[in-house]
């Protein structure tokens, strides 16, 4: 061959064995490893760190009004002057590449915003003073700075040296109020409003019957009376707690000096990161974390926790379950055992597989037309007339998400029965039906608890799929906040009805929709973290289950 | 006791023989119902998509004469319950829709005031009614009507007639020059009319109000000007309804176009010859939204006309499209108030109804009358109403609820209103009411594929590759992680995928363009290059048995992926002032948006590689070991092994998995949602965004109005993603389906 004379021998012989080949393939595997662990890695990090309190800095600015800027370092990058400048930003003149630092500043109600990118020239030294202080508040976010003094009905407080055994016992007192404010303004009063508006539709059932005076509506009157007395009764308690709560006033400076004054009902934590130990870092992250799992969203979602979202994402999974199981399992069996083998049932194995490849977007369309316009509307119309034109059922709900993400899975479920019930050695139901059991006891008593195994893991794939599927249910019931759980006190304790909050969805409407995207990426970071943990826990359990049953069986075969 | 426990034992055995029979029919009546539920998606879809493609249907609804004025001007309410005829000398009757009983009869102009010579009404969607008399002078009023709902919900409709610039008449032509045709429009505060006189002149009057703020009386000041045209030949004037663009056919067949933007200084833009090898015009309507004109003429044929802007910005009126002929001469053109459609009638009476974006003739009807002088749709476009010169008045019910979708205006390139040219646009809705609905599926489905291939592009290799190693030549131990790892990947929520598709990898392609278009060649390049050191380096070689290649690469390859990125940067530095995308965008105009379709393909890449990867894997691991064993025995290296037999062997399964991924990337939603721009431009550039047929879905779903056409569109396109992503399903399942009954076989 004329490559080969001109060639090396041993380039030739290199090329010849099929190594440049086998590791072009070999890279590709290492790639797509490097893609699937950098990912989780990329979201462990981000994820986890949004929890750890950052130390504060203090840069010194060397130019312009503000003397100093304090906050926590973000990111730093070096980057070209030139792309700078396409940004509009100033660069001193002569530098090709420029070393910034962006710092989380807070203040948002004093400033506007919460970063700001420092170019290195623009500051000289850059301390950690251990005095400043993170607030962490209800409203407009982070404050940093430092406290000057507390204020209790306006008079200063005084303290020894440090106000920070005041500060806490007055934040810890703060708090056991919210919680009574909430407890009050939340559960008791929204209780009654709930009962207040089922009275209003039992008036309007009585009226659509043609009642209109009468005893019964005298009981509704008297009943709505007594409920009113409650709510005025609460009202008072609640403006007492507003004026308790109200009493603490934190007196705080920027590190420009500047001065300002938190009331104690709008501080959340407060902490002094620069002055923590260890130990106090890893309590702090350990408390942020519980309050990221336990807790409701603040200020438009992009603080807080993700509580009603996972508990959002639970109540529709497990609804979907109750649903897809019994359906997947009858469908399976019906195709494996009872159906006529021949052309058609193989038409509609193919179908049913196919469907799992169905774009998830187009079950969420036919969930919206079908279930909400079409079965909710009818629903609405037979059942709950008096509460129209306000819609129950005609409307997205949890229901619906249920039903439909019930609809996307139940392929999945099937599929894994089927694969299941053909795994089960003959054998077995020979013995069975060969001792005189009918083949509906052989399935029921054999063969049925024998696949168990895998129809548990069509159902945690199934679960798996639902929980990270999001475009379906933006179309039938998840909100990015929803007032009120879906599980509650009232009856009829579970309201299928209700708008739910989703953690995926959560991540796609803060990081996408929120206001104030920069300030909430950690926490969409954390929420995914979340989501992944789940989602993979899911499938490796699924995984095992899976192995373990084949191995029962290989067993069983031999 | 033994036939009593022969007894007990029949009636036991037939006990579960009973349950036996039950726990088939439940499962079978189950089984069934859920595959039905199953397959219910599809008819679903179809059931909601039909109507589109259905026709309009009219019906006579009632017929009755009216003395015999003929009427030149028609209008029904918003329930077509009562309407308003207005004579040709000035006389205005309401009648009652039912049976044409007059409700209120009223002469718009006192005898003492001269004859009316001539009436006309401004866009329909105002009932502004128009009288100009024998003295030269105008008067403009408008019809309303008062709907009152009492308890029960019913309703009762009062007609009413308004003089908005007061019931004073305007000076439009000289004192004693009759007014012989007349158009004009009249707004809130501004009213502007042009009146053709008996002498041939044409006069543009425009009359200002002012309400006083104390006792809400009004005053109207007016000015008039003449406009350089011989009134004598014009047939027909037509005023839009902002009062901006006037107008005029002459008995030549030309249209002459008028800038009247400035009252004191109209302007003659354009004039054309409308009617092609037609004799003359007889017939002139525009369009709801006021820019559309359609032309009628003797022979039948209808034509929309509108004026382009060229790029010197010189308008020129332009024949936008031709609409199918009616057999006789066009009488009269009567557009709908909201949609683009309209109705144009013959002089033998047949009644043809249109809708100009979707160029659309959805029927013609004999209307059973002659000699059309008026016609006019009701307010919702459900009924019609036509009168004849002999007095006969009919109203027609029209249900037409879908005129604006045909297979034209879905895909191909529709010249819409105010553009320079044929384009394909999706643009469903506005804030205005008389929008022009764009509802080209072709961007959409551009943007569909667009994200497709790219990502195929990107995945196609890596997958099959990978699959060719793992199944191949990975030691067994190995490959009993790698396989779920990569597996894993699939379970990866998309919404996340898309999260960091769109916050994180977005700006750092932006930042480091160059390095990751280098990071394309240079990454494989590495990797060779990595395999020649290890066969140089025996150390290395022992370091490196068969089979674990992958894993030794992995530090390489992030290597190489670091030093591809630093490389990057450095060059962007050297060579392109520090910015590639700045540079592109300076040198060659190439834009670069950050959420780009490069983004895209590495994300939905990443979601469809282990899908592809695992059912590849599968069928080159499922080739019969015999067949390689033969192709090794007779001295092939592995490497050739495995190219020329085992990828041969398994070809029709990586096909088939390749389909699949590639449905599952057609029906990707929230990664392109999140991370494109979600613009539907047709551009086949990296490094631009795009709008897909699902992200489209799931933002517009929501808000889409149920039953409306956007609706139904919505459906349609779910329903095109449902059909594409099914077949290929099922093309791949087959193929996979016949590849192993052949490896059975083997």
């Amino acid at each position: 061959m004329n490559a080969n004379t001109r060639m090396p021998t041993w380039l030739a012989d290199w090329f010849r064995s099929g190594s440049p080949g086998v590791y072009l393939t070999a890279g590709a595997v290492s790639f797509s490893l490097v893609m699937v662990f950098g990912l989780l890695f990329l979201i462990t990090v981000r994820g986890m760190g949004h929890f750890w309190p950052a130390e504060v800095v203090r840069l010194s600015l060397n130019g312009g009004d503000t003397k100093y800027a304090l906050g926590e370092v973000v990111d730093e990058e070096t980057v070209s002057a030139q792309r700078l400048l396409d940004n509009g930003i100033k660069v001193p003149a002569g530098q090709l590449t420029v070393h910034r630092v962006l710092l989380k500043i807070g203040n948002r109600d004093l400033h506007g915003f919460d970063f700001q990118w420092f170019n290195d020239t623009e500051y000289d030294e850059v301390r950690r003073p251990r005095k400043a202080v993170v607030i962490e508040r209800e409203e407009w976010g982070n404050y940093y700075g430092f406290v000057t003094g507390i204020l209790e009905r306006d008079q200063p407080v005084t303290y020894k040296t440090s106000p920070w055994p005041q500060l806490r016992k007055r934040i810890a007192r703060a708090e056991r109020l919210r919680k009574a404010i909430d407890e009050v303004q939340n559960e008791q009063m929204g209780a009654i409003n709930y009962a207040l508006e089922r009275l209003r539709l039992d008036t309007r059932r009585l009226e659509l019957d043609g009642i209109t005076s009468g005893p019964p509506l005298e009981a509704i009157e008297a009943e709505r009376g007594r409920l009113k007395a409650e709510y005025d009764e609460l009202a008072k308690r609640l403006a007492t707690l507003n004026e308790r709560i109200a009493r603490d006033v934190l007196t705080v400076e920027t590190v420009n000096g500047e001065p300002g004054k938190i009331p104690f009902r709008d501080i959340v934590r407060a902490f002094r990161p620069n002055a923590m130990s260890l130990t106090d870092k890893l309590g702090h992250y350990a408390v942020k974390l519980g309050e990221f799992v336990s807790t409701e969203p603040r200020e438009a979602n992009t603080e807080g926790g993700v509580f009603p979202a996972i508990f959002g994402t639970v109540m529709m999974v497990l609804l979907m379950s109750v649903f897809v199981t019994p359906f997947g399992v009858i469908a399976a069996v019906y195709l494996r055992e009872y159906a006529h083998q021949g052309l058609l049932t193989r038409v509609i194995r193919i179908a049913v597989n196919n469907l799992a490849g169905v774009p998830s977007v187009v079950y969420g369309v036919f969930g919206l037309g079908f279930f909400v316009y079409f079965l909710g509307a009818s629903i609405d119309q037979a059942f709950f007339q008096a509460a129209l034109p306000a819609p129950t059922f005609g409307t997205p709900g949890l229901l619906w998400s249920s039903l439909t993400l019930a609809l996307l899975t139940v392929p999945v479920v099937i599929v894994s029965t089927e694969e299941g019930l053909s795994r089960i050695p003959r054998s077995i139901r020979e013995g069975s039906l060969a001792l005189g059991a009918t083949k509906a006891e052989t399935l029921w008593r054999t063969v049925l608890p024998m696949a168990t195994p895998a129809m548990m893991t069509g159902l945690i794939l199934a679960v798996a799929r639902a929980a990270g599927e999001v475009a379906p249910l933006m179309m039938v019931g998840v909100v990015k906040l929803a007032p009120t759980l879906p599980l509650d006190g009232n009856l009829p304790f579970l309201h299928l009805d209700r708008k739910f909050m989703h953690l995926g969805f959560h991540i796609f409407d803060v990081g996408f929709q929120s206001p104030n995207v920069e300030a909430a990426r950690p926490l969409v970071f954390a929420t995914s973290l979340l989501l992944v943990i789940i989602i993979v826990a899911l499938n490796l359990a699924a995984i095992t289950i899976r192995n373990r049953l084949r191995e029962k069986y290989n067993a069983a075969e031999t | 006791m033994k036939p009593a426990r022969e007894a007990s034992l029949t009636s036991r055995e037939g006990w579960r023989l009973l349950k036996d029979r039950l726990f088939a029919l439940v499962m079978a009546v189950g089984g069934v119902s859920v595959i039905v539920a199953i397959l219910l998606i599809f008819f679903y879809l179809f059931y909601v998509v039909v109507p589109l493609f259905g026709g309009a249907e009219v019906t006579p609804r009632t017929s009755f004469d009216t003395p015999p004025s003929a009427a030149a001007a028609l209008g029904l309410d918003e329930y077509a319950e009562t309407g308003f005829m207005l004579s040709p000398a000035g006389r205005l009757r309401f009648f009652k829709a039912s049976d044409g009983a007059t409700l209120e009869e009223k002469d718009l102009v006192p005898a003492a005031a001269g004859t009316v010579t001539a009436v006309a009404a401004g866009d329909p969607a105002t009932h502004v009614l128009l009288a100009g008399t024998s003295a030269g002078e105008v008067l403009l009023a408008q019809v309303g009507w008062t709907i009152r709902f009492d308890e029960q919900q019913h309703r009762s409709i009062q007609p009413k007639l308004e003089f908005p610039f007061g019931e004073e008449r305007l000076r439009a032509t000289e004192p004693g020059d009759a007014v012989r045709l007349l158009a004009g429009q009249a707004g809130d505060e501004e009213a502007t009319l042009v009146a053709v006189g008996a002498s041939g002149r044409v006069v543009l009057l425009n009359a200002t109000k002012t309400t006083n703020m104390l006792d809400d009386s009004v005053s109207v000041e007016t000015s008039r000007t003449l406009l350089d045209v011989d009134g004598a030949r014009v047939t027909h004037v037509v005023l839009d309804n902002q009062q901006r663009e006037l107008f005029l056919a002459a008995d030549d067949g030309t249209l002459s176009y008028f800038d009247v933007r400035d009252k004191s200084k109209p302007a003659l833009v354009d004039r054309a010859s409308v009617i092609g090898n037609a004799k003359r015009i007889t017939a002139l309507g525009m369009l709801s939204g006021g820019i559309s004109l359609v032309v009628g003429d003797d022979a039948g044929q209808l034509s929309q006309w509108f004026p382009v802007r060229d790029p010197h910005n010189n308008a020129q009126l332009k024949r936008v499209r031709r609409f199918e002929p009616l057999p006789q001469a066009v009488a009269r053109i009567a557009p709908e108030f909201q949609r683009k459609g309209f109705l144009a009638v013959d002089a033998g009476g047949d009644v043809g109804l249109y809708h100009a974006t979707a160029d659309r003739h959805l029927l013609t009807v004999p209307s059973g009358l002659e000699d059309i002088t008026a016609m006019a749709f009701s307010p919702r476009a459900t009924a019609a109403v036509l009168a004849s010169s002999g007095g006969h008045v009919r109203l027609f019910d029209i249900d037409n609820p879908h005129p604006e979708v045909s297979f034209s205006a879905l895909w191909e390139d529709v010249w819409y209103e105010n553009r320079a040219r044929p384009e394909f646009i999706w643009q469903s809705s506005s804030a205005s009411n008389d929008f022009e609905p764009k509802f080209s599926l072709t961007p959409l489905t551009f943007g569909t594929l667009k994200a497709a291939i790219y990502s195929m592009i990107f995945a196609v290799p890596l997958a099959v590759l990978g699959a060719v190693y793992t199944a191949y030549f990975m030691t067994p131990s190995m490959r009993r992680i790698v396989k779920p790892s990569i597996e894993l990947m699939a379970a990866l929520p998309t919404v996340i995928l898309g999260f960091l598709a769109g916050l994180w990898l977005a700006p750092l392609v932006e930042r480091e363009l160059l390095g990751v278009l280098l990071c394309i060649p240079l990454v494989p390049v590495m990797t060779i290059a990595a395999s020649f050191f290890v066969s140089r380096t025996p150390m290395l070689k022992r370091l490196v048995p068969d089979g674990w290649e992958a894993a030794a690469l992995v530090p390489v390859v992030v290597f190489a992926i670091w030093l591809n990125l630093a490389l990057g940067r450095g060059l962007e530095e050297l060579l392109f002032d520090g910015s590639l995308t700045h540079w592109m965008n300076a040198e060659y105009g190439i834009g670069y948006d950050q959420r780009n379709s490069l983004v895209v393909a590495i994300a939905i890449g990443f979601a469809v590689i282990p899908t592809i990867f695992s059912i590849s894997e599968d069928a080159v691991f499922s080739v019969p070991r015999s067949l390689t064993m033969g192709s090794l025995a007779l001295g092939a290296t592995p490497w050739q092994t495995a190219i020329r037999v085992v990828l041969l062997t398994a070809s029709p399964g990586i096909f088939s998995a390749i389909m699949i991924g590639m449905g599952r990337a057609v029906g990707e939603t929230m990664i392109v949602l999140m991370a494109t721009g979600n613009t539907p431009i047709m551009d086949v550039s990296l490094f631009q965004g795009l709008r897909a047929l699902s992200a489209n879905i799931a933002v517009e779903m929501p808000e889409s109005e149920v039953g409306s056409s956007h609706y139904r569109v919505l459906f349609l396109a779910a329903m095109v993603l449902f059909l594409v992503t099914f077949v290929v399903n099922t093309l791949a399942e087959l193929v996979r389906q016949r590849l192993r009954r052949k490896y059975a076989s083997l």
